[in-house]
């Protein structure tokens, strides 16, 4: 018979040799690695840290007053003495409202997306992983949020219940739990295939305990990487809202509200109108190139 | 833990585990609100006993539901229709043992050794997830990891903290045997579980599921498409195809005397070492066809050289043939099948 050949000698008693056991490295490990490895993410999140750092330490910097305005000192161009960056429309340190601006800008790009990612999360792993009908329940429910162009949802919800930091919040949240939920699904879906979760099932565990030990670890990856763009979307839409003022009501320093309230001194000092454009599109980009070097780090077959 | 213990409780005799009348169909696609639905017949009205301390092989083309058969046993797939009993002990009715009860004493390796192991774990963490999850304490589960890594050959102290991919094949199934004896099973079912693996790989892993199973007293349903694999391991060979058992016997008579047309076409194409044995013409044509629409009467009869009239209308039943049994109907006397013995006489 084929198989009776002198490798069946090397029998089944002598331990396998194993290769060198430095080589042991974990998954998180190896992304961390790969991340360390590329400047342009490494530059996008110091970017980041620095503008969510100077935002968070706002108070202390020894700033100049972000509220007080001053009909002497309107549209200082940029570089003036005492104003770094120059004043605004009503004469109002430009470099501070800047700084205190990041602070609602980000909070609202974050928040939703946080929220976003545990409801929607929460609800794409359940349909994901259950299938059948509770999947169809789900993901048909989103699919109707998902016949709203973004733009369109948060304007009209943000509309209907009216103009303030809450309800934009919210109206944010709700435009996003659908993607994150789809994309969810899709992932958990996915690893739901594999063998070790019917190995898993097989070995008589719960299902709440397979969903935490083996499938959360290989989705929560994927579904982090697609929050995070989202995190720029939701800076610009938050921004857009606060823009048209259905967000941030003035005087609170946001960079949306403020490119709204510059727009009038676009021909006069239209460098200065620009600057809260400027914020707005450096941090979404940060986090879009962000994103983008997480999913090159993590996608790899281990 | 100690339930963990297996328990022959019905004696050597009694089957540990028998299946009978089970049946999987999938549907498939089309028909709006499942009206008009296909199904796919994966296993139709298949009935086996898998006796204590035997190995069943079980062959047959891709596609004929040997896979279904394996997931069906150990309910990972919930059978339409049919009944399994677990040494005395009916599954999954009321007055019997539950599905978990089940999983307890048989348990699975699958093939795809990469896909069945999970990559963000080390292995000692694969391997204690089962006796974790049946409420082991965490220091005894390590203790269990280190036995259970010793028993496949490799050395606990340098390989319970590695990654899956950090494997070859051959030790990423030796992690997959392991863990399929980690609560330890009295039935273990091999899913083609060595035929991923290269040639002297797979000779060393055969042997160690034989010393295993020597050891641990287990019961083996081996599944593989290599017929000679299945003839080294196998007491007993269960052939299949489209869902139905055709022949099954001890492993000597399939492989000695085959009975049916299907099981001598399958063995005839056996590659051979040996330049003279080999076949020239492919002893059977063409794909088996779509289970969607199997042919009528036996299901074979659309490939079989010696198809006739009745085997059309009637389907043949698993027939006793004195060593083997046989879904054929030549081997039935009084079948109507020209080449059948007319009456009485049992066919050899």
């Amino acid at each position: 018979m084929a198989i009776q050949t002198s490798s069946l000698e090397l029998g089944s008693g002598t331990l396998v040799q194993a290769i060198p056991a430095s080589a042991s490295r974990g998954y998180w490990k190896s992304v961390a690695r790969r991340l360390r490895r590329d400047p342009v993410t490494l530059v996008c999140a110091g970017t980041l840290i620095l503008i969510v750092a100077a935002a968070l330490a706002a108070p202390w910097l020894g700033l100049a007053d972000p509220y007080k305005t001053s009909m002497l000192r309107r549209l200082y161009p940029l570089g003036s003495p005492n104003h770094i960056l120059g004043t605004d429309e009503l004469g109002r340190d430009m470099f501070s409202r800047l700084i205190y601006g990041g602070r609602l800008s980000l909070f609202m790009g974050v928040t939703p997306v946080l929220c976003a990612l545990l409801i929607g999360g929460f609800l794409g792993i359940t349909a994901g992983f259950l299938g059948g009908r509770v999947n169809m329940a789900i993901m048909r429910v989103m699919d109707v949020f998902y016949a709203f162009p973004s733009v369109l949802l948060a304007i009209s919800l943000s509309g209907a219940m009216g103009a303030g930091t809450e309800n934009t919040l919210l109206s944010l949240t709700l435009v996003f739990i659908p993607p994150i939920c789809r994309v969810s699904e899709s992932v958990t879906t996915q690893v739901r295939g594999f063998d070790f979760v019917d190995a898993a099932r097989a070995s008589g565990a719960s299902t709440l305990t397979i969903v935490r030990v083996h499938v959360l670890g290989n989705v929560l990856g994927p579904i982090l990487v697609y929050a995070t763009s989202l995190i720029s979307v939701a800076i610009i839409l938050a921004a857009g809202l606060s823009f048209l003022g259905l967000g941030v009501k003035p005087p609170e320093p946001e960079w949306g509200l403020m490119l709204n309230t510059l727009r009038q001194a676009i021909y006069v000092n239209p460098v200065l109108a620009a600057l809260p454009g400027v914020m707005i599109f450096i941090t979404s980009i940060c986090f879009n190139m962000m994103s983008d070097g997480l999913r090159a780090a993590m996608d790899v077959k281990a | 833990m100690d339930t963990l213990i297996p328990v022959d409780r019905g004696g050597p005799a009694q089957p540990l585990l028998l299946a009978s009348g089970l049946q999987k169909h999938f549907p498939v696609g089309g028909g709006i609100l499942g009206r008009g639905r296909k199904v796919v017949r994966a296993v139709d009205d298949l009935t086996l006993s898998v006796a204590k301390g035997e190995t069943l092989g079980v062959v047959g083309e891709s596609g004929c539901g040997k896979s279904t058969v394996a997931r069906l046993l150990i309910r990972l797939l919930k059978p339409d229709r049919g009944t399994m009993v677990l040494d005395g002990d009916p599954v999954d009715e009321p007055h019997g043992i539950t599905v978990n009860e089940l999983r307890r004493n048989v348990q699975m390796v699958f093939q795809d050794s990469y896909a069945s192991l999970n990559p963000r774990l080390t292995i000692g963490e694969t391997l204690a997830f089962a006796p974790k999850a049946h409420g082991l304490p965490a220091a005894q589960a390590r203790e269990r990891v280190r036995d259970l890594l010793s028993k496949v050959g490799l050395d606990p102290n340098n390989y319970a903290e590695r990654y899956p991919h950090e494997l070859s094949g051959g030790q990423r199934q030796r992690v997959n045997i392991a863990r399929a004896l980690a609560l330890r099973p009295r039935l273990v079912i091999l899913d083609e579980a060595v035929s991923a693996l290269d040639k002297s790989v797979e000779a060393q892993v055969l042997n160690m599921l034989v010393d295993l199973k020597e050891e641990l007293g287990l019961t083996y349903v081996f599944i593989s498409h290599d017929l000679n694999v299945v003839q080294y391991l196998s007491d007993r060979v269960l052939v299949m195809y489209l869902g139905k058992i055709v022949e099954l016997g001890p492993v000597e008579a399939i492989y000695g005397d085959p009975q049916h047309p299907y099981t001598r076409a399958l063995l005839s194409a056996r590659p051979s070492m040996d330049p003279r044995k080999r076949t020239k013409e492919a002893p059977i044509q063409g794909d088996p066809p779509n289970p969607i629409d199997p042919p009528s009467g036996c299901r074979f009869r659309t490939r079989c050289p010696f198809a006739e009239d009745v085997c059309g209308r009637v389907e043949p039943i698993l027939a006793d043939t004195g060593r083997q049994s046989v879904a054929c109907h030549i081997q039935v006397p009084g079948s109507g099948h020209s080449k059948a013995a007319r009456t009485g006489v049992i066919a050899a």
